[in-house]
């Protein structure tokens, strides 16, 4: 158990900067997720924290101890590996104890933990088999035993979930939740998957070109996108960002976009200019009684394309000639062509400088 | 609808097969057992026509002389010295200088080629200096001059393709080792080295069959104490006529090793040179 704490931490390669001076607190039993596009510096990172790659600039404390100088053995991580990285030459028993022979630990002490972290992913029965007669899954839960059997500090996961299939996928997550639920331990977690972020995180710390662009709880970042590169990577659908214009009416501030006046319950800061109007789905919804709700404006929609999803359906229409998708009611809606009154929460719209693309 | 056209077309054409099998066999073992033979003819028999498959009176003497009066046990046993001691040290070094360069960049993108490329040079190139750097330094005709010899002959080799045999290991599981709690080393000896041994092995017999072959350098190198086996081969081919049995004597006993280490081997063999192809 222990904080991690990264201060102006860089990671060059010859000129190529992946990491560029972050600055990260990650309070003890955290669950903090990195996410962001590939090539971001996520992995990276992580494994500087590992140990794996040395930092070129600043440092890292783990528990209060500055582990820059120290070797991954002695940082007391454990880490997991996209691609499980089991010993092929080992039985499971052997691999999830690995760590613990490695550190002289007396042979009943293994056999003994070695038991326990199996009986806890329900994998006892697997311990005399070889890592290439387990299917995906269970390499994986073979991997987690492995970090969980030395109680490490801090666990470190670098995409463990990507390669396994969508139903596993989701399995393995609740399993990987109810995991840091149980041993309560930090825990940084790499994904480029915008789902695994939202659904485990107490944290999610946005990365872009080795820079943080946003952290804070998933629903922070779902509200609250500082920018519209954070609001264009949470969420699913993704969120309709369209150009217009920030004015100020008679009856309040508006949004223009094209002959479209949508007026805004709050004035932001500042003078009329040009924006960005961020819209997620669930903002849009089918009209209902004589008049909007407060907050939101009512706008005439032709339904352009409908994709059900079973509960729900995305209905994309044009807004000033900008496509925007409402998620609908799933019998709100029957056919393309499909005229109805939209109603827009512009409450809870983002808007962004249509310059510098950061929220206003 | 695959399986049966397979098992079809697998059993189609038994005739054919066996032909092609049978002259392959031929081919190869006709040689080797005309070999046999001659080494265990009468001398009239060895050139007589019809040839004598099946000599009447099957005779030792050739290996008697092979080994003793021409000195090949001494050959054989300096071969064995020479051939084993720069294998290991070839597979000892190469493993580590091609876990250098697989996992370290060591000396950039060049020096993995750079010592590949030691072997695009002609021997005959070298073995004159070679001579005379020998004599001077007392290793002319000794087993340790032979011995380093070879094994600075068989490391490019061994390295080249132990380096191919890393380079394709992912780093990932020496990686979790490296946090799993082991140094460098226990990473490299413990997850390492037994990924890599079908790529040691493969790379070992190589370089054992080098130097249980060679005779450029050992004949330059050797003359009456360090001398290897294929050296000795010389003095069955002489103005007088040719010692086809003891030739063929010894050539029968030189075959030993290089067949037990191949039977031995087999089952590496098979996937070190196969190199990634087949992945846990």
């Amino acid at each position: 158990m222990a904080q991690v704490r990264i201060a102006g931490l860089s990671k060059h390669y010859g000129s190529f900067e992946a990491v560029r001076g972050i600055d990260l607190d990650i309070p003890d039993g955290e669950f903090t997720v990195l996410v962001g596009p590939s090539g971001c510096g996520k992995s990276t990172l992580l494994r500087t924290i590992a140990g794996l790659e040395e930092a070129s600039d600043g440092t890292i404390e783990i528990g209060g101890e500055i582990v820059n100088d120290l070797r991954p053995r002695d940082r007391d991580v454990a880490m997991v590996f996209q691609d499980y990285a089991l010993y092929p030459h080992m039985t499971v028993a052997r691999n999830i104890g690995f760590g613990l022979r490695a550190r002289k630990m007396p042979r009943a002490e293994v056999a003994a933990r070695v038991d326990e972290a199996a009986r806890m992913l329900g994998i006892t029965r697997l311990l005399d088999r070889y890592p290439r007669q387990l299917s995906g899954g269970q390499r994986q839960r073979v991997a987690i035993g492995r970090a969980i059997v030395r109680s490490p500090r801090v666990f470190l996961f670098d995409e463990p979930l990507s390669n396994l299939d969508a139903q596993l996928r989701d399995e393995m997550r609740s399993e990987i939740k109810r995991l840091h639920q149980e041993i309560a331990t930090t825990m940084i977690y790499v994904t480029h998957d915008q789902i695994e972020a939202m659904t485990l995180a107490d944290r999610i710390v946005l990365m872009r070109d080795g820079l943080i662009e946003q952290q804070g709880s998933p629903l922070e970042l779902f509200e609250r996108p500082v920018s519209t590169f954070v609001a264009g990577f949470l969420g699913s659908p993704r969120m309709s960002i369209m150009p217009g214009t920030l004015a100020r009416t008679g009856a309040g501030p508006v949004i223009r976009l094209g002959e479209t006046l949508l007026p805004l319950p709050r004035a932001p800061a500042g003078d009329e200019r040009p924006v960005l109007l961020g819209l997620r789905p669930e903002h849009l919804t089918r009209a209902q009684g004589p008049a909007p709700a407060e907050g939101s404006c009512r706008v005439e929609a032709v339904i352009e394309l409908i994709q059900p999803t079973g509960s729900r359906s995305y209905a994309t229409f044009r807004l000033a000639g900008e496509p925007v998708m409402a998620e609908l009611q799933a019998h709100d809606v029957s056919r393309p062509g499909e005229r109805m009154e939209i109603d827009v929460n512009m409450a809870r719209a983002s808007i962004f400088d249509a310059g510098t693309e950061r929220a206003i | 609808m695959a399986a049966p056209a397979r098992r079809r077309r697998r059993r189609a054409p038994p005739f054919a097969r066996i032909l092609l099998l049978g002259f392959f066999l031929v081919f190869v073992f006709v040689p080797l057992y005309w070999m046999f033979n001659t080494s265990i003819k009468p001398s009239d028999d060895y050139l007589a026509i019809p040839p004598v498959w099946f000599p009447d009176a099957p005779t030792l003497v050739h290996y008697q002389a092979a080994l003793f009066t021409y000195r090949g046990l001494e050959g054989l046993i300096n071969s064995l010295i020479i051939s084993l001691s720069a294998t290991v040290l070839s597979a000892l070094l190469g493993t580590l200088m091609a876990y250098s360069l697989a996992r370290f960049n060591t000396g950039g993108q060049h020096l993995s080629f750079w010592v590949l490329s030691q072997r695009f040079l002609p021997p005959i190139g070298i073995v004159l200096p070679v001579f005379l750097i020998y004599r001077n330094l007392g290793l002319y005709d000794t087993h340790l001059g032979m011995i380093f010899a070879y094994t600075v002959f068989t490391l490019p080799v061994s390295v080249w393709m132990m380096f191919a045999y890393f380079r394709q290991m992912p780093r990932s599981m020496e990686e979790a080792a490296l946090v799993d709690g082991c140094t460098r080393w226990q990473a490299f000896l413990r997850v390492a080295v037994p990924l890599a041994a079908p790529g040691i092995v493969a790379a070992a017999v190589f370089a054992f069959i080098a130097c249980w072959t060679e005779f450029f350098f050992a004949l330059i190198l050797t003359s009456q104490n360090a001398f290897t086996l294929p050296t000795v081969f010389r003095a069955f081919i002489g103005f007088q006529g040719a010692q086809y049995g003891e030739a063929a004597a010894l050539a029968m006993v030189s075959l030993v090793p290089s067949i037990a280490l191949g039977v031995l081997a087999q089952r590496h063999l098979v996937r070190g040179l196969t190199l990634g192809a087949v992945r846990g």
